[in-house]
């Protein structure tokens, strides 16, 4: 059955951007961020797809965004606080110290694992379609970042429970928390990329993240570290991070180090740096690879 | 109008493979190791590089497209044919940008939108109408555009009442529908199309042509890959034809098309039969060749569906002799070996009552009702009903498209074809 109406023809087209496109080997492109800027509809549904996909034929669904680092939390408490009988910062209550680094933590191990696989769990929009590869990767980032928000209701939850009242240093928690997602790109840039050739590079995540968080900060205060070791320890630059965290939601107990954040945040510029320009030289060839 | 609006200048695109050199070249161990300490150095090097690790020690590089050149205006539909694996995918996809070329230059004006393929992105727990958004904005779509198209999409698609249902609950007919119809509304200035429309069922088949006709008809330049030559000379006034990663043919649509039938040949015939050893039977008469054409075109070297089509055999006796009541069976097969004719002399009585030295024998097929494809030919000579010769798939045999019912309708369906017609009856039938 055929309706004619649904023929009805396309209204006439209007060149609006009649950009002349050079495509050459080797060539960088002049708009590569315009071109990215262009696409930025297709971040939002990428983004918007992968965060309603996520719990979907899940029974708890958006808790598990609750569970994970709650349960890591009380566990960490336990032993650390309870078991070792590390300090904690200042007055703070253990508990609370701990999940201030785990907010962190979990969106960063969360945004590296979902976008290091990003590229080729997207192999079918790589090979069929071009836009600005970078898209896929930094989409996935966003699912990470709703859950690091739905967390935050167990910190409103742990707060209120400890009487803690927070200071004005928490206005700043969005600053950090943008920190903390830039300090997982930088990574995942490169590792995506490589990952579309080497799949070697998925094992790598869940290593680097089960690693990343004995050797970060997340169960214990970074003031246990000797004072010497303190500047060399925030190479780590979840070190500066969670720290950076801490000061904001723990307020004046724990003051931060400030060279070692500003190491910190020189490495996490870097792995950016590095991350962006190894996935755009490699951009190029993913569809060939992939 | 008429200006150009892609042009490519000597575009090539290259892939590298490797091979495995002879081995015995390192005789001192310290040769060794410092041939595989540097080897383990760059391979180092290039993983971290994201280079491609090319196994094998002698390279070869292939070239999927050459020096190939051509110029689109604005407003023009062109078709895009060849064999598979001549590089019309690889050219489809570097002036889509999804890949890069390894030499040579394309220059665009304008907007690309591609489709290569129908419901990229699709995701199947998401419902209908979240999939129309995530596709059209997957193919190049702008979100405002979508929501002035949507009804239209929907419409076109048919799939109004399920339009909240996760698409991976739809049937596969419905899914192809509305991945058809989020991407027949795109409005790019140039729409790269690589055959999506062999999709769906006939009413939506049409309804897709349709559609194409009136993109192309609408000043925006389309360029349409397919193995359909109907619709190739329906919808492009003009065509390309690849071969080997070149440009062999271009101008009308009617001659390239013919000029692609043509060379078909070149593959199944010329490989000698005389000289193959997978044979069994007595050996003392020899199947030496096997030729296909149309009466319609005798050197065509290939069948098309529809066309009064022959196969002749040549054979030889080895020692010139008499050889009497010689029987010829041929197998026309699947290419997976799955029987589908029996063309044989002792079924129609016709038999070759003697032959001393050589020969050849005709077998004409009228109106050939096989559909395109590739087909494998098996040849057996029998004497008395003892094998003489036998070939297993002596010879591949491709049928091309052709218009069997003189309507120009072509249906791919099953296999084959055969003259049916029909009556209609009822009370409001005129």
């Amino acid at each position: 059955m055929m309706s004619t109406q649904s023929l009805s023809l396309p209204e006439p087209v209007t060149p609006i951007s009649e950009q002349i496109l050079i495509l050459e080997p080797g060539r960088t492109d002049k708009h590569y961020w315009m071109d990215l800027w262009r696409y930025r509809e297709l971040f939002l549904i990428l983004a918007w797809r992968d965060v309603s996909v996520r719990y979907k034929q899940t029974i708890i669904g958006v808790l598990w965004a609750i569970l994970r680092p709650f349960l890591t939390m009380v566990v960490f408490t336990v032993i650390f606080g309870r078991v070792a009988k590390l300090p904690s910062e200042g007055n703070a209550p253990y508990a609370l110290m701990v999940f201030a680094a785990m907010l962190p933590w979990t969106l960063f191990s969360s945004s590296l694992s979902e976008a290091s696989n990003s590229l080729v769990a997207n192999t079918n929009l790589i090979s069929k379609v071009y836009f600005p590869r970078m898209i896929v990767p930094s989409a996935t980032v966003v699912t990470a970042l709703v859950d690091f928000l739905i967390s935050l209701v167990i910190l409103v939850g742990l707060m209120t429970a400890y009487r803690y009242a927070p200071s004005w240093q928490i206005l700043l928690l969005p600053l950090f928390t943008l920190l903390a997602l830039l300090t997982s790109l930088g990574p995942s840039l490169w590792i995506t990329a490589l990952n579309v050739k080497y799949r070697d590079f998925r094992y790598i995540i869940p290593f680097v993240v089960q690693f990343g968080l004995y050797v970060s900060p997340v169960g214990f205060s970074s003031s246990v570290i000797p004072d010497q070791w303190r500047l060399l320890y925030s190479l780590n630059p979840m070190v500066g991070v969670i720290d950076g965290f801490r000061w904001c939601i723990l307020g004046g107990e724990s003051p931060i180090y400030w060279t070692g954040f500003a190491l910190s945040l020189i490495v996490v510029v870097f792995f950016l740096w590095l991350g962006i320009s190894q996935f755009r030289k490699m951009e190029k060839n993913f569809a060939d690879l992939i | 109008m008429s200006d150009v609006i892609i042009r490519a200048e000597n575009l090539g695109k290259k892939y590298t493979i490797g091979h495995q050199a002879e081995n015995g070249r390192y005789v001192a161990l310290r040769d060794v190791v410092m041939q595989n300490v540097r080897t383990l150095w760059h391979t180092t090097r290039d993983i971290m590089r994201g280079k491609p690790i090319i196994q094998g020690d002698t390279l070869e590089e292939i070239w999927a497209l050459k020096d190939v050149n051509f110029e689109i205006r604005r407003g023009e539909a062109v078709g895009i044919i060849g064999r598979n694996g001549a590089g019309k995918s690889t050219l489809l996809k570097i002036l889509s940008r999804i890949t890069e070329p390894s030499a040579g230059r394309v220059t665009i004006k304008g907007r690309v939108a591609s489709l290569l393929e129908v419901g990229t992105g699709f995701h199947p727990e998401l419902s209908g109408r979240e999939n129309i958004y995530l596709n059209g904005a997957i193919l190049g779509m702008t979100r405002s555009e979508i929501k002035r198209k949507f009804d239209e999409i929907v419409a076109f698609a048919e799939v109004e009442k399920f339009l909240d249902t996760p698409v991976k609950r739809y049937s596969s007919g419905m899914y192809v529908r509305l991945a058809f119809a989020v991407a027949a509304h795109l409005e790019p200035e140039i729409l790269v199309v690589d055959e999506v429309l062999a999709v769906g069922d006939a009413a939506f088949r049409k309804k897709c042509l349709g559609k194409m006709q009136s993109v192309a008809s609408k000043g925006r330049t389309v360029l349409f890959v397919s193995h359909n030559m109907a619709a190739i000379m329906a919808l492009c006034p003009n065509s390309l034809l690849v071969d080997a990663g070149q440009i062999v043919a271009t101008g009308r649509s009617q001659n390239v098309v013919q000029t692609y039938i043509d060379g078909f040949d070149r593959l199944s015939s010329g490989k000698s039969i005389r000289d193959r050893k997978d044979r069994s039977g007595d050996g003392s008469i020899r199947v030496i060749g096997l030729r296909f054409g149309t009466l319609a075109n005798l050197e065509g070297g290939s069948w098309a569906t529809g066309a009064d089509s022959f196969v002749d055999i040549e054979y030889e006796c080895v020692e010139k002799m008499l050889y009497r009541n010689l029987e010829i069976a041929l197998g026309i097969k699947h290419l997976d070996q799955t029987p589908l004719l029996y063309l044989g002399t002792k079924v129609t009585n016709q038999d070759i009552e003697s032959v001393t030295d050589k020969g050849t024998s005709r077998c004409v097929l009228p109106l050939l009702p096989l559909e395109p494809g590739r087909y494998s030919l098996s040849a057996e000579l029998k004497q008395n009903g003892i094998i003489v010769d036998h070939i297993e798939a002596a010879s591949f045999v491709d049928v091309v498209e052709g218009d069997f019912y003189g309507t120009g309708v072509i249906w791919p369906y099953g296999g084959f074809l055969c003259n049916y017609s029909w009556s209609h009856y009822g009370k409001n039938i005129a």
